[in-house]
């Protein structure tokens, strides 16, 4: 990294590595956003096993080549572990301040290896034995147990994971205008739904859209700020980053484009380019946090992660165990956490994929103990029948 | 047969209840009605509807000349020298594929509105949705089109065996999940693994990894040509080569071992262990069931009860997966009536069911509108990007989003014409939304709620009094 840039890079974020120690157990108002990569990212290209000859063999083309001087090599972050490139100025940043953290190995017991079979059943959160209750997700029974929550899901549906009792907001950020309706044309439509059973989510979706043309006048405002230049996914995390600063505290947001068969390409090429945008984009919503960030914490997944060998095509199938990221301003970052192996032949699950030695729900648990203070008894409510697992992240 | 029973039946039946098709029910009674939207004869629409279609190119160019003349330019952009002349070209090239995807969503749209065989375009989109592709990727927006209109309309409603192979064998499909790239020894599972769990066994269809790879290099070898060419082929492997339009099966590149697909071995002999592969997943008994349940949560609802679906799959298996026999025994059931003016509407069952209800057989002259509709609302027409097709399910379009999303829409189409009478390049030729109609009268206003009728009578104009029903919570259920 050269150092002019890091310290540029810094220099944007408030208040950033000074605090960044300091607080144990954030309390009550602490934030949480949930970035879900849809496709089963290949985690292995996010956090290369620089120390694995293993996955060179495996991996002809699209490895990412091990830590040097070189701009398009992995960026050392241990002596196992390396970053993607791509993410050099944005979350590499992060981790050298102590606010962005790894966690390889990281998944569900869910072995189907289907995109959407995984995706519900990490959302649900319920684990694999019990009967399937798909009107209930962990995100919603989580803003369940805590007092004063404020969930809300940038999409334009209601996902899986904030299914449930607590009724959740949403919206999507990329198609956004004036509200067409005048204050009298609602409340005669909220009117029609008063006894129905959608009554509550017309309410809400009429708040839900003043609140959003508010913010959206603030953006128009902010004429030179990066925010109107600003592309994909990097402008919603500006709008995403502003809702929770202003108004809501637990948020979930999904980036799709992760199922790389053909051609992800190594240290530039198609899934490159993803990281890329995500890292700026992430990196773009702690900025606009602003002190906010410091009870942030934003936690990034998938469904799984991808076979370590490539395929005929340059590409990757599905596979098992993924790589979490935690960031945020109090995270105790700049470590890969959680149970780890060696990665050899001898160590792949099924001689395919990564294993899964950090269960989600264990990880999750454990961190959110931790953000909110909360009781076991409260946590078997989110994850019924989990252990939480500690991995002192925040 | 009540006024209202007619009018919930063409309103699940249909793509949205109006006057002139109540007239029709009216006439020939609901089970003849259902009978004829069954066994639809031709697909004659009005004159000028079949005009506006026949002059699309899509219409009138073959897809096989209309990708490869685009691939020959897609390749030409590289030898361009100027960096301007270059950009500009590739733009050009970008927005011809854009121009061929919004003719085939125009097509699409224009057969919902005012064919005659409902219940037929209603199943295309199904099985579009079921067998999504998404258009974004490569040049699949030349060949959707193709897609949709002999692909998948042709056996709406025909045998699902039939439905399966023009998939299999379509570029479209091959392109989207990859297929093209798998070849013996470069496997790629990723058509193999969608083709059992989406398209015909479920998940919980019984089969294992193992079975996802077998059926992979089985798949091995089936792609898609779009160059001039044909690729030189062993001597011995010649007479195996096929090369229809743009589906080619190379034998070079199929792995001719023997396999074993779900506790059966399939003897390696080429593309004929595709056929074997597809009548064994078509006729599986997990495959009727998952079809079968995928069609009643379509027609009844987000759970469709048991016996319901058991009766179903029977059908299905006893008639070899005769879809319109399917389809007889839900319309027959007690619990396909139950269920009448229950079930949410999608995006794309809202935005139909209201520019329907609004100008009954007046032709709109501009689909644009309808378009940028089902983009605001997630759920444009080939835009599902993952190849699970879009939720059927009521809680994925009732969230407090979608409804504000909804009633902006609502009052777009109830205010006036939005655009849908300004054909491009051409006059506005407003047409003012007749949603007091006599399909209203006779029909649809029985079944309103007192809040409802109490909202329109606070109505201080003809576009607000419309912008309130297609705001109604009646109006979003079928």
């Amino acid at each position: 990294m050269r150092r002019r840039e890091l310290l540029k890079w810094m220099g944007a974020l408030p208040l950033a590595s000074v605090s960044g120690r300091l607080l144990a157990a954030p309390a009550a108002p602490a934030k949480l956003l949930v970035v879900f990569l849809r496709g089963g990212y290949d985690a292995a290209s996010l956090l290369v096993p620089t120390a694995s000859d293993f996955y060179y063999e495996s991996r002809p083309s699209i490895a990412i080549a091990r830590p040097s001087n070189d701009l398009h090599s992995a960026i050392a972050l241990s002596g196992d572990w390396g970053l993607h490139p791509a993410l050099r100025e944005s979350i590499f940043s992060l981790y050298m301040q102590g606010q962005a953290a790894f966690i390889p190995f990281a998944g569900t017991d869910d072995l189907s290896r289907s995109h959407f079979e995984t995706q519900d059943s990490i959302e649900l959160g319920q684990g694999s034995a019990s009967h399937r209750d798909f009107r209930s997700g962990f995100l919603n029974r989580l803003a369940g147990v805590l007092t004063g929550s404020m969930p809300v899901s940038f999409t334009d549906q209601l996902p899986l994971v904030f299914q449930g009792e607590v009724q959740v907001p949403n919206t999507a950020l990329r198609h956004i205008g004036k509200p067409a309706l005048d204050a009298r044309q609602s409340d005669v439509i909220a009117s029609m739904y008063k006894n129905t059973p959608i009554g509550r989510q017309v309410d809400e979706g009429f708040a839900m859209r003043n609140e959003v043309a508010r913010q959206m006048a603030g953006e128009m405002d902010a004429a030179n700020r990066s925010a109107i230049s600003a592309k994909g996914f990097e402008a919603e995390a500006r709008r995403v980053a502003r809702l929770m600063r202003d108004k809501y505290n637990i948020g979930f947001v999904d980036v799709g484009g992760w199922d790389t068969h053909v051609g992800q390409g190594g240290a530039s090429g198609y899934l490159a380019g993803r990281f890329d945008e995500l890292g700026r984009g992430l990196l773009a919503l702690a900025q606009e946090m602003g002190p906010d960030w410091r009870n942030t914490v934003v936690v990034v997944m998938s469904e799984f992660g991808r076979t370590f060998r490539e395929n005929g095509n340059r590409g990757t199938d599905h596979g098992h165990g993924s790589v979490f990221w935690v960031l945020g301003g109090s995270v105790r970052g700049g470590t890969v956490a959680g149970e780890q192996i060696r990665v050899n032949a001898a160590s792949l699950f099924q001689n395919r994929d990564y294993p899964v030695l950090n269960e989600y729900r264990a990880v999750l648990a454990g961190l959110f103990e931790r953000m909110y203070g909360l009781a076991l008894t409260q946590l078997g409510r989110v994850f019924p029948g989990v252990r939480p697992r500690q991995l002192d992240l925040v | 047969m009540g006024n209202a029973d007619a009018g919930a039946v063409l309103n699940r039946v249909t793509w949205g209840g109006t006057s002139s098709a109540y007239r029709q029910v009216k006439a020939i009674g609901i089970d003849q009605y259902i009978e004829q939207q069954l066994h639809p004869g031709d697909d004659r629409l009005p004159p000028s509807v079949q005009a506006q279609i026949g002059s699309l190119t899509i219409s009138q160019r073959p897809v096989d000349q209309l990708v490869l003349e685009l691939e020959e330019r897609r390749k030409q952009l590289d030898s361009i020298a100027n960096d301007d002349d270059r950009s500009s070209a590739r733009q050009a090239y970008q927005e011809e594929l854009n121009r061929l995807a919004k003719e085939a969503a125009t097509r699409s749209l224009l057969r919902d509105l005012y064919s005659r065989n409902q219940l037929r375009e209603q199943m295309t989109w199904f099985w579009m949705n079921h067998f999504s592709i998404h258009q974004g990727k490569h040049n699949l927006r030349a060949m959707v089109g193709d897609y949709e209109e002999h692909a998948i309309r042709p056996h709406a409603l025909g045998k699902f065996r039939e439905l399966l192979q023009a998939t299999v064998r379509h570029p479209a499909m091959l392109r989207y999940l990859d297929n093209e790239h798998n070849a013996a020894n470069h496997i790629n599972e990723n058509y193999a693994r969608e083709l059992m769990e989406l398209h015909t066994l479920g998940v919980d269809g019984g089969y294992t990894q193992k079975d996802v790879q077998e059926l992979a290099r089985i798949l091995t070898g089936v792609g898609v040509n779009l160059g001039s060419g044909t690729p030189k082929v062993r001597r011995e492997l010649q007479g195996q080569y096929v090369r229809r339009g743009l589906f080619e099966f190379n034998p070079n590149r199929h792995d001719y071992g023997d396999k074993v697909l779900l506790g059966q071995v399939v003897h390696g002999r080429g593309l004929a262990e595709i056929d074997e592969a597809i009548d064994r997943l078509s006729r599986h008994p997990a495959t009727a069931r998952f079809i079968s349940r995928k069609i009643a949560s379509f027609f009844v609802g987000d759970q469709p009860p048991a016996a319901l679906v058991q009766r179903m799959s029977d059908t299905f298996l006893r008639t070899d997966g005769d879809i319109a026999a399917t389809l007889a025994a839900l319309f027959a059931a007690p619990e396909f009536r139950q269920s009448l003016g229950r079930e949410f509407k999608d995006p794309v069952h809202y935005v139909v069911s209201a520019v329907r209800l609004a100008y009954d057989e007046k032709p709109i002259l501009n689909a644009a509108p309808m378009i940028g509709w089902l983009h605001r609302m997630g759920e444009p027409l080939y835009g599902r990007q993952t190849p699970d097709g879009y939720p059927l399910a009521a809680a994925a379009w009732d969230s407090s989003g979608q409804m504000a999303t909804r009633f902006e829409i609502g009052k777009a189409i109830g205010s006036g014409s939005a655009g849908l009478f300004k054909a491009e390049g051409a006059q506005d030729r407003p047409a003012f939304p007749q949603l007091a109609n006599p399909y209203f009268y006779e029909a649809l206003q029985k079944t309103l709620g007192a809040p409802t009728l109490q909202a329109l009578a606070q109505a201080t104009s003809p576009q607000e009094w419309n912008t309130f029903l297609l705001s109604a919570p009646e109006f979003m259920y079928r």
